[in-house]
């Protein structure tokens, strides 16, 4: 049984939360030509702009119902209209999306109501999917706006299964994919390219490895994402086969789904290490009926080679970790399934999958924590975003950095920590870090009596004679 | 190297195995033969000295493929880690110039790195063509002022242990007793007790293993003159000549020098190993013994009591976890011996020890330590090493680098116990780190993972009725 240990400071010391509006934000990039706008004031929209063009390297489509001191006061409704009209009638826009920030649910603005008088007004753009989310950062975190994002778009979009006449099975070769933010475009591309092995048709919701994948596209400019899932999919998840959920942080999106469509649906905590990326490919080989390709048990001994290979410097090393609940899930699993030790779990928020870590104790906390957890259990490495340089620093332990953000490291996002071609990846990448620590290394003794001149610095001075030699 | 100095450097009298025709050095059989030549050999043996510039006369092959590949360490100069060779061309072949090119090669040496000395190591082509390298060595030296030693081995001279001979001949030859040790120093002389000096021969400080143990010979007044090679400087060397006591650290591949040093100065040796609790104060106890002082056997046996206290209380929870796992251990020679010993101190059941490079005293002392009925493997092809573990039910496989990835191929537990290791195990307190290194291995859940069919595999041996 996991302990969880709750936050009990009152300031937060180098935060290692990032907030639940961004995490629904990011979401919606994940849909072609669409647009996220915060319903906040416009600091909120700035912060987070910057926060995702940091880490991806790309122009990040977002933005604000701006509101100021009057609205703040006096309601803010129509900003949510006006702002609404103003993006529907300058970029012609497949979806928007309306996460809240922590202002405007303090303020109590109604947004489903604000939504439904910008539709009584504008009826021109009823075409246009506008999907509200509760998502203030007062409470949760990325991984739960992602998360709730996910599920507001599910409740809106997917219509039920009896009434629009889908049926299970219908498009017999087609998934349903449901992947938490703790995968990167890049983990998506792996994700869609394992289930396509099996001649099945990954249907990514969202899918973040076709918009945020860092390709250079024909278009000089964009205000909306380019590419990403389209938005027209959603009415189309009742037909697929199978649901695969990937993610604690999904499951709940995935009753919703489930509830919708009837659609039965495989869940996956996370899909590093070996056990479970066996038991996704064992899902496929039900869901298609295929046997699996060859390319996969390849991949599937190369990773095993390598765990035999890196073990020996995984094994009974102790790590520090510092990320959103399925990301730490995810490497609490992979650590110990090698041999190694999570002495320091910090998670920003409390969340189902804490209960399942491969930790004794998680601390809901910042990176102050996790620096004071690390150093206390004698950590040897420290995995966590780029703002944990400076605990790293100053624990004078190696960093592998992972979750977000990445702002000092270029490719983060495109980097694959699942499947078992990225797990390998992975592993190697700890085992070398942990080689350079030269951890067998013993510190030089220094005898009292040697007869080393350079421990006697240079009160010996050399005589011709010490040179002496015979032929 | 005349055919006759080989013939002497194989005729070890020393060596109680020296009447058998596979004395020192077996014949290596073509097509079936593992292990080093003479030139890897002596490489080996004196690359650890670190203030001397160690040069490799010949084409690329011998220093291209060896150097910076060992886990000795120093605790000051770092030269014997730049990887120096003449890399012969085709043109110094056929021309003549190799000698040319050595002579000029060792200036460079010199001029950038300011060596204590030079030392050449002559190798297969160069001695092939008669490259004399000797009197290059010499004219050198004279030329420049620091001393050139030559190291004749070239690689078809013979075997690895054969090379660490040439090496240890060369010590003696060229550099032993050309310089008096220092007087002890100042501050030492106020602590109350006689300073021996001793040697440590075959001593090679692999991953600093070595710092474990010198505290307590510091602490006992046992001076090491010098540690022939690892963290050893040349000016070391050269007083080797006047020790008290020589100790051959589980290794009988230099014994020459033991035997030399006796001969000509009468120094009294011993053999022994710092791996294991036991065989620690066993080594610490036959110093006492050969220097002879009563009360530095006193304090001796007053230390080993402590420390062994010391020790045993740390290595209990360990014990708990390694008690009555079965080893294969397949080293070569020496370690076979000097390991066991320290296994058995962690209650490890050693099932058998591969033999193919130990001496027959190496055996003796085995069968001493494991009983007559012990297994031994003269042959270590991998499909053997592999049946035996399936065989006797082995826990975990000791032994070399080289047949680390044989072993991970089988999903057999390893733990790498040669020189290119990174982790030191001398020494009461190097006791932790090969309990530690071998629980990290044996309790590593990977063993589980790797061993078992994939999940769709399994399905499919059920449906044959097959049991998983």
């Amino acid at each position: 049984m996991v302990e969880i240990l709750k936050r009990k400071k009152a300031l937060s010391v180098n935060p290692l939360k990032s907030s639940q509006t961004i995490g629904a934000a990011l979401a919606f990039l994940g849909f072609h030509r669409s647009m996220p706008m915060l319903h906040g004031s416009q600091g909120c929209t700035a912060f987070g702009k910057v926060f995702f063009v940091r880490h991806f390297r790309e122009p990040i489509p977002l933005q604000t119902t701006a509101m100021d001191q009057v609205s703040s006061v006096m309601g803010s409704d129509d900003n949510v209209v006006e702002g609404l009209k103003t993006i529907c009638e300058k970029t012609k826009p497949d979806l928007i999306g309306v996460p809240t920030t922590g202002l405007a649910e303090t303020q109590g603005s109604d947004i489903k109501m604000a939504i439904g008088m910008f539709r009584e007004k504008y009826p021109e753009y009823d075409h246009v999917p506008c999907i509200p989310v509760s998502t203030p950062d007062f409470t949760g975190c990325l991984e739960t706006g992602f998360a709730l994002a996910t599920e507001a778009m599910i409740d809106v979009l997917v219509p039920e299964a009896e009434k629009a006449g889908t049926k299970p099975g219908k498009r017999h070769r087609q998934v349903t994919v449901l992947a938490g933010s703790s995968h990167t475009p890049g983990d998506l591309e792996a994700i869609k390219e394992m289930i396509e092995s099996f001649g099945l048709r990954p249907l990514v919701i969202p899918d973040l490895s076709d918009s945020l994948d860092g390709h250079l596209a024909e278009q000089d400019f964009s205000p909306l994402t380019i590419g990403g899932t389209s938005v027209s999919e959603f009415a189309n998840l009742g037909d697929s086969t199978a649901t695969v959920v990937i993610g604690t942080s999904m499951f709940k999106s995935a009753d919703l789904l489930n509830k919708r469509t009837g659609v039965p649906d495989w869940r996956f905590d996370h899909l590093m290490g070996l056990d479970a990326v066996d038991e996704f490919v064992n899902a496929l080989v039900e869901i298609s009926g295929n046997e699996v390709p060859e390319k996969l048990e390849r991949s599937r001994a190369q990773l095993q080679d390598a765990m035999l290979d890196t073990h020996f410097m995984l094994g009974m090393t102790r790590f520090a970790i510092a990320a959103d609940p399925d990301l730490l899930n995810a490497f609490s699993h992979l650590l110990a399934s090698m041999g190694g030790e999570t002495v320091a779990a910090v998670a920003p928020v409390n969340a189902p999958a804490l209960k399942k870590l491969a930790a004794e104790k998680v601390s809901i906390g910042d990176l102050e924590e996790m620096e004071k957890l690390a150093r206390t259990n004698a950590a040897e490495m420290i995995i966590s975003n780029s703002h944990a340089v400076e605990s790293s620093r100053r624990l004078g332990l190696p960093l592998l950095r992972a979750g977000f953000p990445q702002y000092d490291l270029l490719g983060g996002y495109q980097r694959v920590w699942i499947g078992y071609q990225g797990t390998r990846q992975t592993l190697f990448d700890l085992a070398n870090t942990l080689l350079t620590l030269e951890r067998g290394e013993i510190h030089p003794y220094r005898s009292i009596y040697a007869q080393k001149p350079e421990y006697q610095n240079d009160t010996t001075s050399e005589t011709s004679e010490d040179r002496g030699f015979r032929h | 190297m005349k055919q006759k100095d080989i013939a002497a450097l194989l005729d070890e009298p020393a060596c109680t195995h020296n009447k058998k025709s596979k004395s020192g050095c077996a014949k290596p059989k073509p097509g079936s033969t593992a292990g080093g030549c003479a030139f890897d050999g002596a490489q080996i043996a004196l690359l650890p000295i670190a203030d001397v510039a160690h040069i490799v006369h010949g084409s690329i092959a011998c220093a291209g493929s060896s150097w910076d590949n060992r886990g000795t360490r120093s605790s000051g100069p770092t030269l014997y880690k730049i990887g120096m060779t003449t890399d012969l061309t085709e043109q110094d072949v056929i021309m003549g110039r190799g000698e040319k090119r050595l002579f000029h090669s060792i200036k460079q040496a010199i001029d950038s790195y300011q060596p204590a000395a030079v030392f050449v190591y002559n190798t297969c082509v160069p001695a092939l063509v008669g490259d004399d390298v000797d009197a290059v060595c010499k004219s050198a030296a004279e030329k420049w002022g620091v001393p050139v030693v030559p190291v004749d081995a070239a690689g078809f001279y013979g075997t690895k242990n054969l090379g660490n001979r040439i090496a240890g001949e060369a010590m003696v030859k060229y550099v032993m007793g050309t310089r008096e040790p220092d007087p002890l120093p100042e501050e030492t002389g106020k602590q109350d007790i006689k300073v021996h000096d001793v040697n440590l021969i075959g001593e090679y400080n692999i991953a600093g293993e070595l710092w474990h143990v010198l505290p307590l010979l510091d602490e006992l007044g046992i001076r090491i003159l010098c540690t022939l090679s690892g963290d050893a400087r040349f000016r070391e060397v050269q007083t080797m000549h006047r020790a008290e006591v020589n100790m051959m650290v589980c290794s009988k591949a230099m014994i020459n020098v033991a035997r030399k040093l006796q001969d000509t100065f009468g120094t009294a040796w011993f053999e022994g190993s710092f791996y294991g609790v036991t065989d620690v104060s066993k080594a610490l106890r036959d110093f006492a013994r050969l220097i002879d002082d009563p009360d530095l056997i006193q304090r001796t046996e007053e230390l080993i009591t402590r420390e062994e206290a010391k020790i045993n209380q740390a290595l209990e929870p360990w014990r708990e976890r390694l008690r009555g796992k079965r080893v294969l251990l397949y080293t070569g020679g020496v370690k076979s011996w000097s390991i066991i010993s320290a296994l058995q101190d962690l209650g490890m059941h050693v099932v058998a020890t591969g033999t193919k490079k130990s001496t027959e005293e190496d055996k003796a002392r085995i069968r001493e330590l494991m009983g007559e009925d012990v297994k031994m493997l003269e042959d270590g092809n991998p499909r053997a090493l592999i049946k035996l573990v399936r065989d006797e039910h082995v826990d975990i496989l000791i032994a070399g680098g080289r047949n680390m990835y044989t072993a991970l191929k089988a999903r057999i537990p390893f733990l790498d116990i040669n020189q290119e290791r990174d982790f030191g195990y001398e020494g009461y307190s190097g006791m932790i780190e090969l309990a530690r290194q071998m629980a990290l291995t044996l309790e590593c859940p990977i063993w589980e993972a790797v061993r078992r069919p994939s999940p769709w595999k399994g399905k499919m041996l059920k449906a044959a009725g097959v049991e998983v």
